[in-house]
């Protein structure tokens, strides 16, 4: 049930952010001084803020930028991480090993945050630097995920009859080994996707991700701060959207987990 | 103990000395010159110079690299280019609001989520789990700075109860210090709460499906007697684990919380040092938090070896 | 006098039958075997009994310990019974000990959960059963923690946890099955002894014929949640009245028919194979090593069945990898037909002649890839994929006893049995010479046990090949080996034809080997050769 929901959650919010590309409610960066800061109405179903814009409009637009900040934080973490990850275990012991094992802790040992702020101060806050913040950050978590998969299996036999098929580690992680750990890394995908979600909204909450006119969930929520006490509503959508998405991706993340589990399959 | 020990104490050093390069790296070799950087791009080639001088930005790298490293491990952190004052003044007093608001943090999170976590373990896959996971998966998805501007709008702006940011120091005495902290602490402390409690969750049913536990039934213990004699202790590394990276986290990560609430905790500093391009407070207070967290990640293991008998070698 | 009474047991678990009417009795000081292939239901009759079947259990019939009706009994009466009137034993002393506690305190805590004694006393009586087990206080103190014994010592904890309180029955479910077999005698001995000395009845769970004949006064066959034949151990070895029964004692010690045709031609040769390992460095100290094989030699001819016997940790498993060209060697020499050498960088078209069969059915497969795709594997070895792949799969699919559509399946439709017929079929699909055979029938019930080793031979008869058969099991090893090797510590003991080695043994190991095999008496089983 939780994979339904999860699945209805995510899809909307794609969907929201596909639409936006040939339909918005109004156009997302129409001021409107005249209709600033309107209650939810027929015409501004999520009413406006302080520039008269359309709120409902805007979301639609920021979903656009928290797809593609997550997604590609997602890819790099993949693209480095789970190579990484999968030479780490073929070469178990090793000093590879150890090195890229020591780096990720090392990585892990920076306060993601300030890393990503510092790493957006010297060069300059913008969406990709965001990404790349972000990005950086999810390549030890693919890694460590991928070798601790990959090491259970390099103790099986079907590895070794590869080996004695003359197959070397290279080959046996691509034919052998990655298939096999797909479904935890799709699993810490979606996670890590909802992580970039919320890391990339706290970003840009504090102004260091995407940049005006680009809308963006957290900067709606920073815009929505000082006004706090006069409409709070600016408040409760944007953050709304990121509750329901994360929820969602999160829901989905479990729901996979425990469809690809066949442990967990057989008792359902 | 004593190769656990001493090899955990190596990585710990090594893990120190990479970290520092690299923040050494990032702070002064990357951005080019540090006091251009500093002075922004309309100084004139004399200011830059000055300052140059004033903050001991010259000669060759090295050198400055083990200056830096140096004055560090004597209390020295340097002085705040902005603030003109020594930086490890700046630390001290930004820690009297870190450190209170990590720990009020930390033990409304673990009053939270220990009990409910052992719940949800014992009545797995009854109501009251079900319900404890629904509130976690909620509680992962919210934003801490969102859910601490509901807070100010509902407890602050509305009711009236706590204070909407600011903090009024200690000076007045606990009380009002801790007012202040109180919503803070409590956005801080909710997402947390899900996550440790999912990780106490799921230790507890892992460590429940082990054969000992089968055993104990065996010898005549209860199915509460065996989790309690048996189950706990063993679920404590990984949760042991997560609260030591839950410490770090909210250490450096308050950041934006502290943005919220208008306190000037070291998160604050660190942001404003980096919108102010005030490296040298930069560069020392991200040093800092980072061996805070290999210490407080060396100590996790420590504490590991307490717990786990095969580990004391 | 009855000591535990079964009547018309039955348990399903979610809906699905798992005991139909189980019924038997067990009187004090009397062991009583239960017997069956894995999934019959014996360690679920244990657990029902115990009252510690899994959620979704339903139990039917009734289960009387000394008068008192323990199905349905109150949860919180039943803890006062296991401990105190119940003993149980598992399977797996490496995961049943919690390794957060001294040794000490878990025995006593069978004491103090019943209340039975004051803490100082209870470490008192927990010293004595410690002592009584064999873990004698010098060398065990109470302060052990369980990583720092052996399988079989902490199996002997299990059992001074269980006898604590001196209960009226034990259970003891497959107690030796993961010990070797020297361990497996003295924990049998000891239990034999606790029976004797105390009166205790002894429900004994076990897949083994011989553990059961030599320990049983009584013993129950089980198949598919059924007891299909019962009695006293001697008539029921004798007389088999049940078609299962016949099958499953004839299955047991089956010997295949083998014409073996061995000539002089050496296939495989190890010279002095020398096996290090570095340990872990303290500082300031020199290097360390361990040697797992210290200079074995041996010599595998054409059309041989070589055995290699020894008991974990005798170095066998880290010899045949080295052997494969798994591992290099840190010394000595190892020679495929007499002249290549064997290592990690041998040569694809040297690799294709030496392929092996793993102990694991489950393991052995990648989940995701069909059958044929599996078997076809080891064509990597050869420049480019013969024209024929497709025929030659289906050719070794029919070769070990499956179809050819079978290749357009995935493993895990496949049975244990079935899994390990497709790894001999992936072994021979480059035609190899030489097949090193690692523990490859220990995890099979024992009558695909038998049908695997006849299929063995089988082949081996029809391709002329030559097996190195590695296991810890002597009886299978003498059914199926012409030559036997027995190693201990990293080295070759002893070395002979396998009926003078197992009949007429010369070194003491190989002698304490075969004395601690158990046996079933000769003349139980006289009319079998007709099976």
């Amino acid at each position: 049930m939780g994979l339904w929901l999860g699945a209805v959650l995510a899809g909307i919010f794609v969907a929201m952010a596909l639409l936006s590309f040939v339909w918005t409610p109004f156009p997302y960066a129409a001021m409107d001084i005249a209709q600033k800061l309107r209650p939810p109405s027929a015409a501004h179903w999520l009413g406006t803020d302080q520039f008269g814009r359309d709120v409902a409009a805007q979301l639609m637009v920021g979903a656009r930028t928290s797809i593609a900040v997550a997604i590609v934080a997602v890819g790099i973490g993949m693209g480095a991480g789970v190579p990484l990850g999968l030479w780490a275990a073929a070469t178990r012991g090793s000093w590879i090993d150890e090195v890229i094992q020591r780096g990720g802790d090392l990585v892990f040992a920076f306060p993601s945050l300030v890393i990503a702020i510092l790493i957006t101060s010297v060069f300059g806050p913008s969406a990709v630097n965001a990404i790349l913040a972000i990005g950086i950050f999810n390549i030890p978590v693919f890694a460590r995920v991928t070798r601790g998969g990959a090491i259970s299996l390099w103790t099986l036999d079907y590895i070794r009859a590869a080996r004695l098929a003359g197959k070397r580690g290279a080959r046996i992680s691509v034919e052998h080994i990655l298939p096999n750990v797909a479904n935890l890394l799709i699993v810490q995908g979606t996670i890590q996707f909802s992580l970039g979600i919320l890391a990339e909204a706290g970003l840009s909450y504090v102004g260091l991700g995407a940049q005006p006119p680009t809308p963006s969930w957290g900067r709606m929520l920073a815009d929505s701060h000082t006004l706090m006490g006069l409409a709070p509503q600016l408040a409760l959508f944007p953050g709304l959207a990121i509750v329901l998405t994360v929820l969602g991706l999160n829901l989905l993340g479990d729901g996979l987990r425990d469809l690809m589990d066949p442990r967990l399959r057989r008792q359902a | 103990m004593p190769r656990y020990l001493l090899s955990r104490l190596g990585s710990l050093v090594l893990s120190l000395v990479v970290a520092s390069v690299v923040i050494f790296v990032v702070v002064q070799v990357i951005p080019g010159d540090p006091a251009t950087f500093m002075m922004g791009l309309n100084a004139t080639p004399d200011t830059v110079e000055a300052l140059r001088h004033s903050l001991g930005l010259t000669g060759p790298l090295p050198l400055r690299y083990l200056h830096w490293v140096g004055g560090m491990l004597t209390g020295d952190l340097g002085t705040s280019y902005t603030y003109r004052v020594p930086v490890a003044g700046l630390v001290l007093q930004r820690l009297q609001v870190s450190l209170p608001l990590t720990v009020y943090a930390m033990v409304l999170s673990s009053l939270l989520a220990f009990p409910a976590g052992m719940l949800a373990a014992a009545r797995r896959g009854r109501g009251a789990d079900l319900a404890v996971m629904g509130a976690t998966q909620l509680g992962v998805a919210v934003p801490n700075f969102w859910f601490a501007m509901l807070l100010v709008i509902v407890f602050a702006l509305r009711l009236r109860w706590l204070p909407a940011g600011g903090f009024p120091g200690w000076g007045g005495g606990l009380w009002p210090g801790l007012r202040g902290l109180t919503l803070p602490a409590v956005a801080l402390a909710l997402p947390q709460a899900a996550i440790l409690t999912r990780v106490m969750r799921s230790a507890l049913i892992e460590t429940l499906s082990q054969d000992f536990i089968r055993t104990a039934r065996a010898k005549g213990l209860s199915q509460g007697q065996a989790v309690r004699r048996h189950g706990l202790r063993n679920a404590l590394i990984p949760v042991l684990t997560i609260l030591g990276l839950q410490f770090s986290f909210l250490l450096a990560g308050a950041i934006i919380i502290e943005n919220v609430f208008y306190l000037p905790g070291l998160g604050r500093l660190i942001f404003q040092g980096i919108t102010q391009r005030d490296l040298i407070v930069v560069q020392s207070v991200v040093m800092l938090l980072v061996a805070a967290v290999i210490v407080v990640n060396f100590a996790v293991e420590l504490a590991y070896a307490l717990v786990d008998p095969r580990l004391r070698r | 006098m009855t000591l535990l009474s079964v009547r018309d047991l039955s348990v399903a678990i979610h809906g699905r039958p798992v005991l139909n009417r189980v019924s038997f009795d067990l009187a004090p000081g009397e062991v009583f075997g239960l017997v069956g292939e894995s999934g019959s239901g014996k360690s679920m009759t244990a657990l029902a009994v115990m009252g510690l079947l899994p959620h979704g259990a339903e139990v039917g019939g009734q289960a009387t310990l000394a008068g008192t009706g323990l199905i349905g009994l109150p949860e919180r009466r039943m803890c006062a019974l296991r401990g105190r009137e119940i003993g149980l034993i598992f399977q797996e002393p490496m995961t049943a000990l919690n390794p957060m506690q001294t040794i000490g305190d878990q025995v006593a805590e069978t004491l103090l959960i019943h209340g039975a004694a004051s803490r100082g006393e209870a470490l008192r009586v927990a010293r004595q059963r410690l002592d009584r087990v064999g873990l004698a206080g010098e060398r065990f103190p109470l302060e052990r923690f369980p990583h720092e014994l052996s399988g079989g010592q902490r199996q002997r904890v299990c059992i001074a946890m269980a006898i604590a309180l001196r209960p009226k029955l034990l259970i003891a479910d497959e107690p030796t099955t993961a010990l070797d077999v020297t361990t497996q005698a003295q924990i049998l001995d000891l239990l034999r002894g606790l029976v004797a000395e105390e009166g205790m009845g002894l429900m004994l769970i076990t897949h083994d014929l011989a553990v059961v004949a030599g320990l049983a006064t009584h013993v129950a066959v089980m198949q598919a949640g059924r007891i299909v034949e019962a009695g006293p151990t001697e008539t029921v070895f004798r007389t088999r009245a049940d078609a299962y029964t016949r099958a499953l004692f004839a299955a047991a010690h089956h010997v295949p028919r083998r014409t073996p045709r061995i000539g002089s031609r050496p296939m495989l040769t190890v010279d002095r194979a020398l096996r290090r390992y570095p340990l872990a460095r303290r500082p300031f100290a020199p290097p360390r090593f361990f040697d797992a094989v210290k200079a074995v030699s041996l010599r595998l001819n054409a059309g041989e069945s070589l055995g290699l016997v020894g008991e974990s940790g005798s170095g066998k498993s880290t010899l045949a990898r080295a052997v494969l060209g798994l591992d290099p060697l840190q010394g000595g020499a190892i020679r495929l037909f007499g002249e290549h050498p064997v290592g990690p960088r041998m040569p694809d078209a040297l690799r294709a002649g030496l392929q092996a069969v793993f102990q694991d059915p489950y393991g052995s497969f990648n989940p995701r890839w069909r059958v044929a795709r599996l078997v076809a594997e080891p064509f990597h070895l050869m420049p480019a994929p013969p024209a024929d792949a497709a025929e030659r799969v289906a050719a070794a699919l029919t070769d070990v006893g499956l179809r050819p559509e079978d290749g357009q399946r995935f493993i895990h439709e496949f049975s244990g049995g079935q899994r390990q017929r497709i790894a001999i079929a992936r072994a021979l699909i480059t035609r190899p010479e030489v097949i090193v055979l690692d523990e490859a029938v220990s995890a099979l019930d024992v009558r695909v046990r038998a049908q695997i080793l006849d299929l063995l031979c089988d082949l081996q008869d029809r391709h002329g090949l030559s097996y190195l058969f590695i296991s810890h099991d002597l009886s299978v090893v003498r059914a199926i080996t012409d030559r036997v090797l027995v190693m201990q510590a990293g080295q070759i003991v002893e070395e002979g034809p396998t009926d003078r080695v197992l009949d007429a043994p010369e070194h003491p190991y190989t002698r304490e080997l075969v004395a601690a095999t158990p046996k079933i008496p000769p003349g139980w089983m006289e009319d079998d050769d007709a099976a």
